[in-house]
C-alpha cells in the first residue's frame, strides 16, 4: 500500500503528517521524502544513513573531431541550452532538459551523452523505519529525475506501506510524486487561504485520478468552509487534527508529538485505517464540479 | 571595425538599454564607414530561458568585434567572451551617448558577468 | 511617508517555507504604506486576493514553451514518439493510439521531428492567465498558473515588470512583491534588481534554515534583508538565536518579532489584513515593523 501525502502549499503540515504516520505502522514503514527542494522529514526521522547513490542525468558531449559546426544541434535545442560559437556547439548543461534531441538529431553522430549530477539519494534506517530522501544540488531546475530515482526505492509487496512525502504546489514535481501511488491525502487548514490551495490540489488529482481524501490540520483554528467545500464536493475528512500549541512546539524542536501524547497516536492510527478502507472502497474522487 | 550597442529603437537617438538578453534591437556601428545597421535582436519569445545566449549569438554573427552593453548574465558572457567579443559596461541615456562614450575611451572592459542570469 | 517620487522602491517579501505569515503581512504593509503597487509572485498558489478582494481590469494568456499533441487521424501506431520520449510522456489509451500525456511533456519537440508520418503538432503552451487588478490597498498584478504547468520564474518576471510600469504610470513610490516559497528558480526572479527583501520566519527548526539559505541568496544579490519573527512565542529561545544569527551578517536587519494570535486568522476570514482587523498587540508590532523598514528605505 502507498499512501502519498501532498498539499497544495507548503506549511499546511505535510511533513508533520508524513513522519508521524510512517512512526505509528507496527512492523515497520517506508517514508519516502519527495519534497526534494526541501526533505524536512529527516529533521523528526533522524535514520541512520546506510547508502546514498549520485543522481544524474545525461547531457550532451561533442567529439570535436566529428563536429562540422552545421549547427543542427543548436537548432533542435527548444531549451537555448546549444549555441554555436565559431562554428563550435558550447553546451550549457544548466539549462539542458536532457531530451536527447541533439544526440538523436546530429547529422554526423558528433554527439553523446555524458552524465550531469542533480542531486543524491540517501537510504537510512531509524527504529523500523526506512527513510529515503532526495535531495537536489542547490541551483539545480530537475527536480523530477531525482523524484523518479526516490520513487524507485518503492519496496515491493501488498503487505508493506509506504508514505510518500510530496513536494507541495500542483505542479510537475507534485504529479510525479503522487503518480502510482494507491490514495492520497491531502493536508489543510481550515482558513480561507488553506481553503484556496485545497481547491487547486483537488483540481489536479482529479486529473491525474487518484483517490484522495482530506486531512484537516489545526482545527478549530479558523472556519469551517473547508468542512462544507468538502462535504459539498463529496471528498472524505480522513481525520481532524486539532489545534493544540503543544503540537506548534514540538513540532518547532523537531519532535514526534505521538511519542509523548498517546492522543496524538490514535489520531494516527485512525487516519491509516481511514486512508486504507478508502483504498478497499475503490477510491472516491469526490463530485466532478459542474 | 564595427561595434554593437544595446537600444530600444532604430536611431542613435534611440534610447540606450542596459539590458543585453532582453534588448529589442542592436545598432551594428561601422567605425571605418560612419554609419550603422539596425538587427532585431529576435527571440524565440516561447522560450522560457537562455535569451542572452540568443542574443551573444546574434552579435557574435553580425560581425560586431565590441560591444556596449548594461549588464551581461553568465551565460551571454560565456559565449560573447569565447566569440572573442570585447564588452563594455555603460549606463548612457541614448545610443549616440554611448558611442561618444566609447570613442573617448571612457567606457570599463568587462572581464567578467556583472549579474545573475534569471530574466533581468 | 512620502518619499521622492522619481524613484520606485520594490519591497520582496520572502519565507523559505510555506505558512509563516507572509501574505498576512504583505497585505498589512500594503494597508500601512500609502500608494503601493502590489505584485503576487506566489504564482503556484496565489492568496492574496483572499485579503484583497480584487476588480480585475485586464486578464491575459500566459503562454511559455510548446506542447506536442498527436493527430489520431494521421498517426500509423508505430511507436517511434514513445520509444523516443525522454519523459515517458507518450500514453497509450486502451492499448489503442498513442496520446501525449501534457502534464509530463517538457515540449521538447523530438517526437515532432521524429514522426514519420507529421501526425504531431507542436502548438504555444498556454501555462495561465494574469490580471491586473484593483483593490481599496491600489492596483495589484497578480496571476494563475494552471495545474501541472512549468515555469513560474518566467510568470514571477512578468508579474513584478507589469507591476513596477503601473507605478512609473501612476507615480506610486512602492511596488510590494508577495514572493514564491522555497528557495529555486521563482524566488530568484523575484529578487533580481529588488531594493530590499523582508524575510518572515518563525522560531522553529526548519524555518530556521530556510532563513539562512535566504540570506545566502540575499547576499549574492547584494540587497539588504530585514529578518521579522512571526509567531515568536512559540518558541522564544529560538526566536532569540534568530536575533542572535541577524547580528552577524553584514547587511541583515533584525526588524521585529509578532506574536501568535489567532487574530491574524480571524482577519483571513474577515477578508482583511491583521492591520485591517484588529488594533491590537499584532497590529501594533506589525506597525513598527514596517516604519522600520521604510525609514530605511
Amino acid at each position: 500500500m502507498i499512501i502519498a501525502v501532498a498539499s497544495g502549499k507548503g506549511g499546511t503540515g505535510k511533513t508533520f503528517v508524513s513522519a508521524h504516520l510512517a512512526r505509528i505502522i507496527s512492523g515497520g514503514a517506508t517514508l519516502l521524502d519527495c519534497d526534494v527542494e526541501e526533505p524536512n522529514d529527516h529533521i523528526f526521522i533522524p535514520a541512520r544513513t546506510t547508502s546514498s547513490k549520485v543522481v544524474s542525468v545525461e547531457v550532451p558531449e561533442v567529439d570535436s573531431s566529428l563536429c562540422d559546426g552545421c549547427g543542427e544541434c543548436s537548432q533542435v535545442c527548444e531549451f537555448n541550452a546549444i549555441a554555436m560559437v565559431a562554428k563550435t556547439p558550447m553546451i550549457f548543461d544548466e539549462l539542458c532538459h536532457a531530451c536527447g534531441g541533439c544526440v538523436l538529431f546530429c547529422p554526423r553522430k558528433a554527439m553523446h551523452g555524458k552524465k550531469h549530477r542533480i542531486g543524491e539519494v540517501e537510504i537510512g534506517e531509524w527504529e523500523g523505519i526506512t527513510l529515503v530522501q532526495g535531495q537536489l544540488d542547490v541551483g539545480v531546475a530537475l527536480a523530477v529525475p531525482l523524484i523518479r530515482e526516490v520513487k524507485r526505492q518503492l519496496p515491493q509487496g501488498e503487505d508493506h506501506i509506504s508514505i510518500v512525502d510530496c513536494p507541495p504546489g500542483t505542479s510537475c514535481p507534485m504529479v510525479w510524486s503522487v503518480s502510482d501511488c494507491d490514495v492520497v491525502v491531502l493536508v489543510t487548514e481550515p482558513t480561507p487561504f488553506g481553503l484556496h490551495d485545497l481547491t487547486l490540489a483537488v483540481d489536479t488529482l482529479r486529473e491525474v485520478d487518484i483517490p484522495f481524501g482530506v486531512v484537516i490540520n489545526k482545527d478549530g483554528i479558523g472556519d469551517d468552509r473547508v468542512l462544507d467545500y468538502c462535504r459539498q464536493q463529496e471528498i472524505p475528512v480522513l481525520a481532524r487534527i486539532p489545534h493544540d500549541r503543544r503540537i506548534a512546539t514540538a513540532y518547532a524542536r523537531g519532535q514526534l508529538v505521538s511519542d509523548s501524547l498517546l492522543e496524538y497516536r490514535v489520531v494516527f492510527h485512525n487516519l491509516l485505517q481511514a486512508a486504507s478502507d478508502l483504498i478497499a472502497k475503490g477510491g472516491s474522487h469526490g463530485k466532478k464540479q459542474g | 571595425m564595427k561595434v554593437a550597442f544595446t537600444t530600444s529603437g532604430a536611431t542613435l537617438e534611440a534610447p540606450f538599454d542596459t539590458r543585453f538578453g532582453r534588448a529589442a534591437r542592436f545598432i551594428i556601428f561601422d567605425l571605418d564607414q560612419n554609419s550603422f545597421t539596425v538587427l532585431d535582436n529576435d527571440q524565440n519569445l516561447n522560450a522560457a530561458q537562455g535569451a542572452g545566449i540568443q542574443s551573444a549569438q546574434h552579435v557574435a554573427a553580425s560581425g560586431a568585434e565590441c560591444l556596449v552593453t548594461g549588464h551581461l548574465g553568465p551565460k551571454a558572457a560565456k559565449v560573447l567572451f569565447a566569440a572573442g567579443i570585447k564588452t563594455y559596461q555603460c549606463d548612457a541615456n541614448t545610443v549616440g551617448e554611448a558611442l561618444a562614450l566609447y570613442r573617448s575611451k571612457a567606457l570599463k572592459l568587462m572581464h567578467d558577468a556583472d549579474v545573475e542570469g534569471h530574466w533581468v | 511617508m512620502a518619499k521622492s517620487k522619481d524613484k520606485i522602491r520594490e519591497i520582496v517579501v520572502l519565507s523559505g517555507k510555506g505558512g509563516t505569515g507572509k501574505t498576512s503581512l504583505t497585505a498589512s504593509f500594503s494597508a500601512l504604506a500609502s500608494s503601493a503597487v502590489l505584485a503576487d509572485c506566489d504564482v503556484d498558489a496565489a492568496d492574496l486576493h483572499l485579503v484583497l478582494p480584487p476588480t480585475v481590469l485586464e486578464k491575459h494568456e500566459f503562454i511559455s514553451g510548446y506542447e506536442a499533441t498527436i493527430d489520431p487521424s494521421i498517426c500509423t501506431r508505430c511507436g517511434i514518439c514513445q520509444r523516443q520520449c525522454a519523459f515517458e510522456a507518450i500514453d497509450q489509451p486502451d492499448g489503442t493510439g498513442y496520446a501525449v500525456n501534457p502534464v509530463r511533456c517538457e515540449g521538447c519537440g523530438v517526437c515532432v521531428r521524429l514522426c514519420p508520418v507529421q501526425a504531431i503538432a507542436f502548438t504555444d503552451r498556454v501555462c495561465g492567465q494574469w490580471m491586473v487588478s484593483q483593490t481599496r490597498n491600489g492596483p495589484m498584478v497578480h496571476a494563475h498558473l494552471y495545474a501541472a504547468a512549468e515555469n513560474s520564474g518566467k510568470l514571477v518576471t512578468l508579474v513584478r515588470k507589469e507591476a513596477r510600469r503601473i507605478a512609473h504610470a501612476e507615480g506610486r513610490s512602492l511596488v510590494l512583491v508577495d514572493g514564491p516559497p522555497g528557495i529555486g528558480c521563482p524566488v530568484i526572479a523575484s529578487l533580481t534588481g529588488a531594493d530590499a527583501m523582508v524575510l518572515v520566519t518563525e522560531p522553529s527548526l526548519s524555518g530556521r534554515h530556510d532563513m539562512k539559505r535566504l540570506i545566502t541568496l540575499a547576499r549574492q544579490f547584494a540587497i539588504p534583508v530585514f529578518v521579522c519573527v512571526n509567531k515568536f512565542d512559540v518558541d522564544e529561545q529560538q526566536s532569540k538565536a534568530i536575533e542572535l544569527d541577524c547580528a552577524g551578517i553584514e547587511g541583515v536587519h533584525y526588524a521585529g518579532s509578532i506574536p501568535y494570535d489567532e487574530q491574524v486568522v480571524k482577519a483571513q476570514i474577515a477578508a482583511l489584513s491583521p492591520v485591517e482587523f484588529s488594533q491590537g498587540k499584532t497590529s501594533e508590532a506589525i506597525k513598527h515593523i514596517w516604519e522600520l523598514i521604510w525609514s530605511r528605505m
